[in-house]
């Protein structure tokens, strides 16, 4: 084990605001890790292994192990090629603000992990797929890029050695759906961001049909601090078996609303409490969406839990990306609720009937609901649909994380709910 | 017809991609940056260009919000309408742009200065509620601080 920061992710990041340029990167360290894999004779199993042992999971949400969906790459002389790597960088979940963070101020840590973890899949190319609405990360993430073309990090024989990569920047027309795995791979291909049958899974049948890994901004930025410290030092960073930092983020009517890396398995209470300061003066905690739109509402009984992949399912939420949404006695739960069904009944791209007609269905329901015309029998009807929504029920993910929130409001705010029926009216209006 | 530059631009694209209809996003967008939005003319230009037909481009272009197939204003507004946003006073926000420009969500106003549009969270939760206009991102938002934005943008 070797020593290194215990904020590895924003370690560079300057209060300013400022990018750190290449030359910046370097001298803190920067491209140590791609010089260790390329001069240091490792093999690409072997970074596979590294990212395995340091059990790297999925940062945009679903938490899948990194190094397992690196070892399903075929490799060697008689794989499909080429192989590609993407980075998702669509970041558009609601209520998560933490992978713009990475690229518009140190994009380099980014592209430090790309080339390392397309070195391990045997990559030929890469692309980072950017949400269009990221100005600022595009136009630094480009120079970046040029900048590391210019330092022979990209492109051909990098630093020497025989390994090439190419890395391009794609900037996305917009919608959700083009953060899902498989509607990414439609959208980068030009086409439609509807999501496709599995299997095949994109490591073996990915982007143009050829061998495809699919990782999240967060998750690769881990990955040169994993090369260089080990998975050991990457575990102890963590309080959990989920090892690592995580970027944890608090919105909402909370004191200080902000973005920290802390110890995986850092407690909801302590993101909340010490570092977004609690509630604002004049409010009341109620509730929290502890990763995004889609994960389940969370209340006062678990705010002890520890946030990281094992101890949220637990609890029956998930960390999914960590940042979280606050809900104050001030605000209605059953407009959070219409608001966040809105959302996902306009990103619904159409493909799958449970998701389409379900969530136009329910999101009328709620605003009916809003409006003061609410019926005895909405709630039976809108947890049904949520039932309905899988998982198992759709092609992706879009129509269960939908769900997600949806019944937990109906678990932890049913009188709300019921208020609003009997009362015929908004209580908070 | 596209010009010299759209040309360029969307060839300099194309070559990132192992097929050519791949870049039809990118080339739209393209246009949409000389242009401002994509016309029936444009998308049957690039269309023809891609070795596409109009209609396959058409469902690519209908498909993705930041792919304009109406005319927009000089400035495109686009506020933040998700949940972080919504819980810090979207609504507010949202009645002040609409009573002071005139329009509703999707509108344009009347001397072509400004479209309103409604935009899923731009990950500015921090600093909810938030809106872009045009390439620019505007955080902590309240009626004032709209009304000193929209001024810089003629």
């Amino acid at each position: 084990m070797t020593s290194g920061t215990d904020k590895p992710l924003t370690k560079n990041i300057r209060p300013d605001g400022s990018v750190v340029d290449i030359r910046a990167y370097e001298q803190a360290g920067g491209y140590q890790a791609v010089r260790k894999v390329l001069h240091g004779g490792m093999t690409p199993s072997a970074v596979t292994d590294a990212v395995k042992d340091a059990n790297l999971r999925g940062r945009g949400g679903a938490g899948f192990p990194t190094g397992q969906k690196w070892s399903f790459v075929p490799l060697g002389k008689d794989a499909p090629t080429p192989t590609y790597l993407i980075c998702n960088a669509d970041e558009m979940e609601p209520g998560t603000f933490k992978d713009r963070l990475l690229m518009e101020r140190d994009p380099h840590q980014l592209i430090e992990g790309m080339i390392i973890a397309g070195f391990a899949i045997e990559a030929d190319v890469a692309y980072i797929f950017l949400r269009g609405e990221y100005v600022l990360a595009a136009e630094r993430l480009s120079r970046a890029i040029a900048e590391a073309y210019d330092a022979h990090y990209l492109g051909k024989n990098i630093l020497g050695s025989d390994y090439s990569l190419e890395l391009y920047l794609h900037l996305s027309g917009g919608r959700y759906m083009c953060g899902e795995e498989t509607g990414l791979l439609n959208a980068l291909e030009g086409k439609r961001a509807n999501p496709r049958s599995k299997p095949p899974f994109p490591p073996v049948v990915g982007l143009f049909g050829k061998p495809t890994v699919v990782n999240n901004v967060e998750t690769l930025c881990c990955v040169p601090h994993i090369i260089n410290h080990g998975a050991a030092w990457f575990h102890a960073l963590g309080r959990t078996q989920d090892a690592g930092t995580k970027l944890f983020g608090a919105s909402g009517k909370v004191k200080r609303p902000g973005l920290w890396e802390l110890p995986m398995g850092t407690t909801i209470r302590e993101i909340l409490e010490e570092h977004a300061g609690g509630m604002r003066d004049g409010v009341t905690f109620r509730g929290l969406l502890p990763g995004g739109a889609s994960t389940d509402f969370v209340t006062e009984e678990h705010l002890d839990t520890p946030m990281d992949f094992t101890a949220m399912a637990k609890i029956g939420s998930r960390m999914g990306t960590g940042t979280m949404i606050v809900l104050d006695d001030q605000t209605c739960p059953v407009g959070m609720t219409w608001n966040l069904m809105h959302f996902f009944a306009q990103e619904s791209c159409g493909w799958c009937t449970p998701c389409w007609s379900g969530l136009g269905w329910v999101e009328r329901i709620l605003k009916s609901m809003e409006e003061g015309k609410g019926q005895q029998g909405d709630l039976d009807k809108l947890a049904s649909q949520a039932n309905m929504w899988g998982p198992g029920a759709t092609f992706c993910a879009l129509a269960p994380g939908a769900a997600e929130p949806l019944q937990s409001a109906l678990k932890y705010f049913r009188d709300d709910f019921e208020r609003h029926i009997c009362e015929k009216r908004c209580p908070w209006r | 017809m596209l010009s010299a530059d759209e040309i360029s631009e969307i060839e300099a694209e194309a070559v990132h991609y192992p097929r050519r209809d791949a870049v039809c996003i990118d080339a739209m967008r393209i246009v949409q940056r000389h242009r401002g939005w994509v016309s029936d003319e444009s998308l049957h230009d690039i269309a023809a260009h891609l070795g596409m037909s109009v209609t396959d481009l058409d469902s690519v272009a209908t498909f993705y919000n930041l792919i304009f197939r109406k005319p927009v204003g000089r400035h495109v507004i686009m506020i933040c309408d998700s949940v972080s946003c919504w819980i810090m006073g979207y609504d507010r926000m949202r009645e002040h742009l609409g009573t002071r420009l005139g329009v509703g969500l999707g509108e344009t106003t009347p001397d072509s200065r400004f479209t309103l549009l409604p935009i899923v969270c731009l990950g500015c939760c921090d600093r909810a509620p938030a809106m872009m206009v045009d390439d620019d991102l505007h955080g902590d938002l309240d009626v004032q601080k709209i009304d000193r934005a929209l001024e810089s943008y003629l």
